[in-house]
């Protein structure tokens, strides 16, 4: 168990989800099945107390592979597997993994005070021995992400967006997991919470070891947080590599577009002129390479066949031209 | 800005929580304007108001939230007092909200589709083919790819995203005069976030519709919004053109916030935070409620609240951050 052995190899993971009409009315009116590939043939590794970043347009599948990660999902095909690592009691065994959901107003149950939502993990993981060091430990949690000790006794509604996301932060802070997965973990948060909620990850990253999949629509978050950074189009992988590497010199069409639609505070853009072409649907893929119709650079064996991921440096491309 | 040329007017807007240990004020005094096809940009702190400001407006408040002062006018009319039913006609109608739950908008066991015609039905007279019709361009426009298809599926068959962009469409759909969209595109990627924003720009220019456009996304708010309102611990703080809060920011918090923004074109190490906590609703600090996070705190910060000034750029502070001089 070398410190380079990957905490996590997902292998050409595939998912699939059935979105066809119901039987009887397919057989009626004579549709096809339809198969909607969310994730389609993706692999990559994680090494332990890095951050691993995923990126793309809404719907592309991000969820759905964050949602493998964790074990919500079954994988259609391909594998997810965890590496072991040492534990602090000396137990070699895989990490313990834990999930900061996207929507923060679906994942707390409305019926739940604030702090048996935050204690439930501790008393359930048995991670402190008496009730009075769990209530310690839940008004600690409260107090990192910002909130107070006294929110314990509140239920979640009577919370704004963001404080119900710093809600569910501290929540799996609570678990002590080793290997989190952070699905837009402070889209609702403004940007100087943010910046304490991101401090504190990469601190308790510094202190602890500990591994992130992060996700995030926010490419500066992006920029700042991640080691590796992989981009999805279409529910594929189309380049992926050392985070710097990709920001610096981004070499997918698609990545280079993404890139430079990024609003920026700095040099705001106010003609900022979204993608052009059709979003395409996962449910029926572009022939050849998926991002052919709304790339500018497209020639004629992209329409014909698929690219395949190459190796350039550090960076793996799926481009014919790159 | 006047108040007359407003589509909608706060007043002085008041809004408490009535608790075990009596109220507890959660918005205190808060005015601004909207003129028509204007997009008024607000941020502030999580838990700030922007929210509750929203649903103050559009008459949602749920109790034990109530108005309990001040006023809100939409087109010179007051809004604030009218009876239930009238409210929820003027909702969908005159008013399109957006809000930042996503999931209170969508009736999780109808399809997308229906739940659009359903509202445009409701307040437009139209047939329901043309309501369809209507409903598939929106879906477009919004940017749901395979939209003929996707418009006969269920919420939870979207991505977070794409549920997002339903919603939107929803609030549309009946051409409302004023929108008020609670963090719109926080959940999209940035090239459906450029779609949304150039889609409600054009709203404003063709439409003369209003906009109150809440977001945590400075860089939206640089592009898409005329002026700018930030809100601290349930006041606005500042509030001016948005090239100058952005800017010259005025409020040491504006100027906090805005410090603490990631920059894309390199990395930092630690991102600047401004330290502290914002006060809760009950433990509301005296003076000025920034205080006690503040770098340019003076005595009299402590006992004298700082009113918003008048004038198109104005700010609560009473050490403001220095014109910067032309040097
Ligand atoms: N349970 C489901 N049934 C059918 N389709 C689904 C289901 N869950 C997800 N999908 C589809 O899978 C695709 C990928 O969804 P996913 O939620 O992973 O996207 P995402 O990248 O997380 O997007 P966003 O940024 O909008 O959250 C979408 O087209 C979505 O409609
Ligand atoms: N039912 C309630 N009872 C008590 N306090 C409440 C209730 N609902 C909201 N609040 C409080 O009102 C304040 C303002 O909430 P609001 O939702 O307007 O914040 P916001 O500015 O929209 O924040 P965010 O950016 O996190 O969404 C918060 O401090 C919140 O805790
Ligand atoms: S009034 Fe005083 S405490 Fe408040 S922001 Fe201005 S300088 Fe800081
Ligand atoms: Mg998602
Ligand atoms: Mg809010």
């Amino acid at each position: 168990m070398s410190d380079m052995a990957p905490i996590l190899s997902v292998d050409a993971a595939c998912c699939h989800f059935d979105v066809s009409s119901p039987w009887l009315a397919r057989k009626l009116s004579g549709a096809p099945r339809r198969i909607l590939r969310a994730v389609e043939d993706v692999s990559f590794t994680i090494r332990r107390g890095t951050t691993f970043s995923i990126v793309g347009e809404s719907g592309c599948g991000k969820s759905t592979l964050a949602r493998m990660v964790v074990g919500l999902q079954k994988p259609t095909d391909g594998s997810v597997r965890f590496g072991d690592i040492r534990h602090p009691d000396g137990r070699v065994a895989p990490p313990r993994v834990q999930m900061i959901f996207q929507d923060p107003y679906a994942s707390l149950n409305p019926r739940w005070r604030v702090g048996d939502i935050i204690a439930e993990p501790v008393r359930e993981l048995g991670l402190r021995s008496s009730e009075r060091d769990v209530l310690q430990r839940v008004g600690d949690l409260l107090e990192i992400v910002g909130l107070s000790r006294a929110d314990i006794t509140r239920y979640p509604h009577a919370f704004s967006g963001g404080q119900r996301q710093r809600i569910s932060i501290a929540r799996a802070l609570a678990t002590e997991a080793d290997f989190l997965v952070c699905d837009e973990p402070t889209s609702a948060l403004d940007v100087s919470v943010q910046a304490q909620i991101l401090n504190l990850m990469v601190r308790l990253q510094a202190e602890f070891g500990l591994t992130y999949l992060f996700i995030s629509h926010n490419l500066s978050v992006v920029r700042h947080m991640s080691d590796h950074l992989a981009i999805m189009y279409l529910g594929r992988i189309v380049e992926q590599g050392p985070a710097e590497d990709v920001f610096r010199q981004p070499q997918h069409p698609y990545t280079r577009l993404l890139l430079d639609t990024i609003p920026d505070v700095e040099q705001p853009n106010r003609a900022r002129r979204p993608m052009s072409g059709e979003v395409p649907s996962p449910i029926s893929p572009p022939s050849g390479c998926a991002f052919h119709p709304r790339c500018s650079v497209a020639e004629s064996r992209c329409t014909e066949t698929r690219p395949e991921p190459r190796l350039k440096g550090d960076v793996q491309v799926a481009c014919h031209l790159a | 800005m006047t108040g007359a040329a407003a589509l909608l007017s706060v007043r002085d807007l008041r809004v408490v929580f009535d608790g075990r240990h009596g109220p507890m004020i959660a918005l205190d005094g808060v005015s601004f304007d909207i003129a028509p096809g204007e997009i008024l940009g607000v941020v502030g702190e999580s838990g700030a108001g922007k929210s509750l400001t929203g649903t103050s407006v559009i008459g949602l408040l749920d109790p034990p939230g109530r108005i309990a002062g001040g006023s809100i006018s939409l087109a010179a009319r007051r809004i604030d007092n009218l009876p239930a039913e009238e409210m929820r006609r003027l909702r969908g109608r005159e008013i399109g909200a957006i809000f930042q739950d996503p999931l209170t908008s969508l009736h999780p066991l109808l399809k997308v589709g229906d739940q659009i015609v359903e509202t445009i039905l409701t307040h437009l007279t139209v047939s329901r083919a043309e309501a369809r019709a209507r409903a598939l361009q929106l879906l477009k426009d919004v940017g749901i790819p395979a939209a003929d298809m996707r418009i006969d599926h269920y919420p939870h068959q979207f991505s977070g995203g794409m549920r997002q962009r339903v919603v939107i469409a929803l609030a549309l759909c009946a051409e409302p005069r004023l929108i008020i969209a609670d963090e719109p595109t926080t959940a999209l990627d940035v090239s459906i976030q450029a779609q949304i924003t150039t889609l409600l720009k054009r709203l404003c220019r063709d439409h003369g519709t209003a906009i109150m456009l809440v977001t945590h996304d400075m860089g939206v708010i640089a592009e898409t919004a005329d002026r700018v309102a930030v809100m601290y611990a349930g006041r606005i703080v500042e509030i001016g053109p948005v090239d100058q809060v952005t800017r010259r920011p005025s409020h040491p918090y504006t100027a906090g916030l805005m410090a603490s923004i990631p920059s894309v074109h390199r990395r930092n190490a630690t991102l600047h935070q401004i330290d502290g906590a914002m006060p809760r609703l009950g433990a509301m600090p005296s003076g000025c409620p920034f205080h006690p996070r503040c770098g340019r705190v003076l005595p009299l910060c402590k006992t004298v609240r700082p009113e918003l000034g008048a004038g198109e750029h104005a700010s609560a502070c009473h050490a403001p951050l220095p014109e910067p001089s032309h040097v």
